[in-house]
C-alpha cells in the first residue's frame, strides 16, 4: 500500500467515469508497447472507416500503455495499467508537447474475491476508470474487448453504497479547512425534477460519526444506518421533508465526491487506496 | 384495503371486516418505507404473526437504485417469523405472478383451502427458504 504520491498525483481531482471489466484473457505485461502500437493502428483504422466521427475529436492519436507498479492493494492484485491518448503535436518544433486528450486505467485493489477463482490465463483488473471524450472510451473499450475477450459495463453506485462512502469518510482527520459535506437527493414521483442539496459542516459530520462508530477502523451497516438516520431526522425537524424517501444521487466529502451514475473524483492521495478498494469491490459484485 | 401506515383509524373499526392477511410493502428505493413498516409493526396484534403477515419488497429490478440493505429486510422477516417476498412491480409478468401468489396466501389465511392452515403454510415456506 505504499503508493508514491508523485506517481498518482495525476489521478486526483479529476472526474473519473467508472466501469467494471471482466478478466482479460492472455494479457501479457511484457507486451505493453505492442498493445500501444496495435491500439494506435486500430484508432487510425477507425478514422479511415469514418467511424467515431465527432466534431472536435482529432484522430491523429499517439497511444501510450504503461504499468503502475505501486497501484495495487495486496500482492495478489495485478498492478494497474494506464492507457493514455495524446494528440500528436502539429508543430515540428522539438519543444511542443503532445496534448493528453484521454486517460483510462485498469486496476485492482484487494480484488482477491475475483482473482482467486479465475483460471490461469486470465488477468483480473476489474475496475476501469476513464477521463476524456466518450468516443475515445468507446474505441479503447472495443479494442480491449476484441483483443482480450473481456466485457465492459458502466458501474453505477447505489444510494446504499453512496451512504457507505459518506460514513466511511465523514470521520476522516481534516488537515486544513475542508469543504462542507454535501448530499444531493432527487425527489421521486414529481412531474418536474427536483433536487435537494443538504450541506453539513465537516466538523459536525465528523463529530456525529465519532459518536456513532464503536470500533475505530471498523464500520458496520448499523452504524451507517444510524448516521444517515440522524442526518435525515435533523433535516426533517427543520424542513418536514423525509429525505429517506428520496434517492441519494450525489455525495461530496473532503476525501471523495461520487455520483450514482458512476463518476468519482478523489481529492486526497492518502485515501486513494481506501477509495479504490471500495470501488474494486463494487466492480467485482457487478461482474459476479 | 390499503393503508399508508398503522394503526388504522379507529373510527371505522366496527365497519371493518375481519383481516386475514397483512402485507407490508417495502420499496427498495425508499429507506423511509422500511422505517414506516418497522413503526407500523408495533401496532399489529401478536396473533397475526402466526402466518397472517408477509413482507413484500418491491423495486428489486433496479439494483442500482437500492437504498436499503436487503439483509436487514431478511432479518426483519426472521424476527417476525413471516415470509419475505421480492418482486418488481414495473414488470407485468412479475406483477401478475406476485398478485397470484398473494391471493393464494390470502385464501389459505382466510381458511378457504381445506387442510392447510396459515401457520402450517408459513412453516412450509420457512423450511423451503432454508434449503
Amino acid at each position: 500500500e505504499n503508493v508514491d504520491p508523485q506517481n498518482t498525483a495525476f489521478l486526483l481531482r479529476k472526474a473519473w467515469t467508472l466501469y467494471s471489466v471482466t478478466p482479460l484473457y492472455r494479457f501479457h505485461r511484457a507486451r505493453l508497447r505492442d498493445y500501444a502500437r496495435l491500439l494506435s493502428a486500430f484508432i487510425a483504422a477507425e478514422k479511415q472507416k469514418g467511424l467515431a466521427v465527432e466534431v472536435g475529436v482529432e484522430l491523429d492519436i499517439k497511444v501510450a500503455v504503461s504499468s503502475l507498479a505501486d497501484l495495487r492493494g495486496s500482492e495478489q492484485d495485478q498492478a494497474a495499467v494506464l492507457v493514455q491518448l495524446s494528440l500528436r503535436s502539429q508543430a515540428s518544433s522539438r519543444n511542443s508537447e503532445d496534448k493528453l486528450v484521454w486517460s483510462g486505467w485498469f486496476c485492482s485493489v484487494y480484488g482477491d474475491d475475483l482473482s482467486e477463482n479465475v483460471p490461469e490465463d486470465f488477468t483480473c483488473l476489474p475496475l476501469f476508470l476513464t477521463h476524456g471524450a466518450e468516443s475515445y472510451t468507446s474505441m479503447v473499450g472495443s479494442w480491449f474487448q476484441k483483443t482480450f475477450d473481456c466485457c465492459f459495463r458502466r458501474l453505477a453506485i447505489s444510494p446504499l453504497n453512496l451512504s457507505w462512502m459518506v460514513a466511511m469518510w465523514a470521520g476522516c482527520k481534516l488537515d486544513r479547512a475542508a469543504s462542507a459535506m454535501e448530499l444531493v437527493f432527487s425527489m421521486p414521483h414529481l412531474s418536474q425534477p427536483l433536487d435537494i442539496s443538504y450541506a453539513i459542516h465537516p466538523e459536525d459530520a465528523k463529530a456525529l460519526w465519532d459518536t456513532v462508530q464503536k470500533m475505530p477502523g471498523e464500520i458496520t451497516q448499523e452504524e451507517v444506518d444510524v448516521f444517515m438516520d440522524c442526518l435525515y431526522a435533523h433535516f426533517h425537524r427543520h424542513f418536514k421533508i423525509h429525505l429517506s424517501a428520496a434517492k441519494l444521487v450525489k455525495i461530496s466529502t473532503a476525501v471523495v465526491s461520487a455520483h450514482c451514475d458512476g463518476i468519482v473524483k478523489i481529492l486526497q492521495s492518502q485515501y486513494l487506496p481506501g477509495v479504490l478498494m471500495l470501488l474494486t469491490e463494487l466492480a467485482i459484485s457487478q461482474i459476479q | 384495503h390499503l393503508a399508508t401506515s398503522l394503526p388504522l383509524p379507529s373510527e371505522r373499526d366496527h365497519f371493518r371486516p375481519r383481516i386475514d392477511l397483512i402485507v407490508f410493502m417495502i420499496d427498495i428505493k425508499s429507506k423511509y418505507s422500511l422505517k414506516n413498516v418497522e413503526a407500523s409493526l408495533a401496532h399489529v396484534d401478536a396473533s397475526f404473526f402466526l402466518g397472517k403477515v408477509c413482507f413484500l419488497v418491491t423495486g428489486v429490478g433496479r439494483v442500482n437504485a437500492c437504498s436499503i440493505d436487503t439483509n436487514a429486510v431478511c432479518k426483519l422477516g426472521e424476527t417476525y417469523c413471516s415470509p419475505v417476498l421480492f418482486c418488481e412491480l414495473e414488470l407485468e409478468g412479475i406483477r401478475v405472478a406476485t398478485a397470484q401468489r398473494l391471493l393464494r396466501m390470502l385464501q389459505i389465511c382466510a381458511g378457504h383451502i381445506p387442510g392447510v392452515s396459515a401457520l402450517s403454510f408459513v412453516s412450509l415456506m420457512r423450511t423451503s427458504d432454508d434449503d
